[in-house]
């Protein structure tokens, strides 16, 4: 289908001999906002860092399947290239504590080696921060450095950096789960201004989060793809028992 | 059961005063040790005294300017070596703690450390001095720059286990090749620390002795030329307090301040660099 960007087929992620994301097979259409929920430890973070390689850098990581992005299987292409293609938002905000926050948003580029004139620069900065409703707070102290900033500025200043490397796909590792609420809340509504520009993946433990913020949901549990469905349709009426067990709150 | 706070309280008093006073006991002998040393010395430094090689017998005068030279040289000579490979040694038992290889590496650098330093001096005075056919500025570097190492690993090890993961995933994902993560953002971030190991082991080995017995041996004159044997301020210092005559004990008394004195600043320098530079996480 034209309008995929990410699919996955029977794609296994295992630590060692532990068998963590069991056969998923699901398909991500482009400019959609996905929440990935489930309990503690059902492979929802796993299979998000299997998209863009990152599973793989953990000692005795391995992963079975395909991942396709635009069609094409990452796990074909060289992982340096996927990642750089790829945006990443981590649990806890990390901008990077030597560089300034001008230098954090390019960070892509300067830690590639990759040259850009000034201008560009100064465009791209700019440019990212705005999307990452940054640039307000922050433009006039470019030069500063980034952990200076609060957690949730800190956070949009690594989802600004991620947008800087002009990915269409962003994934995001439960992005809000070390911010208070306000910060929580700020993010959030980035959200919605990014799905214009861009695919969201979104990890989350926390489901009224999934249920603002996302088109579809897919719900994970003890490593399977339980059930992937619009978002509406899942929280009021979930297709699987062990959904419906899940959003009414009889586990977590 | 009426608990006895009276008798708690004192016995605590008690405990408080007690490590307050080995707290302070211990600074004791260390500034008895200075202010000998500076009370000693500071009358001998003057100009010539820095600039002038050692009298002949007999005559007054003399300084230890062949010592400064010296150290000076052939501490620059064993950091060259010594800090690249250290630096490189620790980024590697740090990256890869659980490997057989970093295990045994990093037991290997205990061990070393351990080693006494004038072991070091023979090893390398039958490695290099004997094929050399001498004593060598060489051989004196090469011994100071094995010393140098234990510290430098250890501390660069011990600096960039501190620094989170997350840190290095987020320049990963951004598709940054390994290396340019290591010397981008990991070194970097871990500057400081790994600067304050650097000068901690040129401090270390500014006053070893022993390892340059055999090695550099100690020479009168001034002199750079480093396959030759070459004077350092811990050699002048023996062999100035070993002579019989007084005034040469007066030297080795200068030359023990001047050596103080580097120790102390470099020491001072580091402790204010690594708070300007120290990268707040």
């Amino acid at each position: 289908m034209e309008n995929t960007i990410v699919k996955a087929e029977n794609y296994n992620s295992y630590f060692g001999d532990n068998h963590v994301v069991k056969d998923v097979n699901i398909s991500i259409h482009k400019n959609e906002v996905i929440a990935v929920m489930g309990p503690s430890g059902c492979g929802k973070t796993t299979f998000l860092r299997g998209i863009n390689r990152m599973h793989e850098l953990i000692p005795g990581a391995t992963s079975k399947g395909k991942i396709l992005l635009d069609g094409e299987n990452v796990y074909d292409m060289n992982a340096i290239y996927v990642r750089a293609k790829i945006g990443m938002v981590f649990q806890r905000p990390n901008p990077f504590p030597n560089l300034s926050i001008y230098e954090n948003v390019v960070a892509g580029y300067l830690l590639n080696g990759i040259k850009l004139s000034k201008a560009d620069k100064d465009a791209i900065v700019e440019k990212s921060l705005t999307s990452a409703a940054l640039w307000k707070e922050v433009k006039d102290s470019l030069h500063k450095k980034g952990t200076f900033l609060s957690g949730g500025q800190q956070q949009r200043l690594c989802i600004a950096r991620a947008i800087a490397m002009q990915p269409e796909l962003i994934l995001f590792d439960e992005p809000t789960s070390a911010l208070d609420p306000i910060s929580t809340s700020s993010v959030e509504a980035l959200f919605h201004e990014l799905k214009a520009n861009y695919t969201l993946i979104i990890v989350t433990h926390n489901m009224q989060q999934a249920a603002r913020v996302s088109d579809r949901t897919a719900f994970f549990y003890m490593g399977e793809l339980v059930e992937f469905d619009d978002t509406k349709q899942m929280f009021t009426a979930p297709r699987d028992q062990r959904t419906q067990n899940y959003i009414t709150g009889r586990f977590s | 059961m009426e608990p006895k706070l009276g008798i708690r309280n004192v016995k605590s008093m008690i405990f408080k005063g007690v490590i307050i006073f080995f707290a302070f006991l211990i600074t004791v002998p260390l500034i008895i040790v200075l202010l000998y040393i500076i009370k000693q010395g500071i009358t001998q430094v003057n100009w010539s005294f820095l600039t002038h090689v050692p009298a002949p017998t007999g005559e007054k005068g003399g300084g230890i300017a062949n010592a400064l030279l010296g150290s000076f040289i052939m501490v620059m000579m064993a950091s060259v070596v010594a800090v690249p490979v250290g630096i490189l040694a620790g980024i590697y038992l740090s990256e890869n703690p659980g490997t057989k290889l970093a295990y045994y590496s990093g037991l290997c650098v205990d061990i070393l450390q351990g080693v006494p330093s004038i072991v070091v001096g023979i090893v390398v005075y039958f490695w290099v001095v004997k094929p050399l056919g001498g004593f060598s500025a060489i051989a004196g570097s090469i011994a100071l720059a094995i010393m140098m190492l234990p510290i430098i690993i250890r501390s660069t090890e011990q600096t960039l286990k501190l620094l989170p993961d997350s840190l290095k995933e987020a320049a990963l994902s951004l598709g940054v090749p390994y290396h340019r993560v290591i010397i981008k953002v990991i070194i970097p971030c871990g500057f400081a620390g790994i600067l304050s190991g650097i000068t901690l082991s040129i401090a270390r080995i500014i006053g070893e002795t022993a390892p340059l017995l055999f090695t550099a041996l100690g020479n009168n004159f001034l002199t750079m030329k480093i396959t030759g044997p070459m004077d350092s301020l811990p050699h002048v210092i023996f062999s100035y307090a070993t002579s019989p005559y007084d005034d040469w004990h007066d030297l080795a008394w200068g030359a023990s301040f001047i050596l103080l004195m580097f120790v102390l600043t470099l020491n001072i320098v580091t402790k204010l660099l690594t708070r300007k530079w120290k990268i707040q996480l």
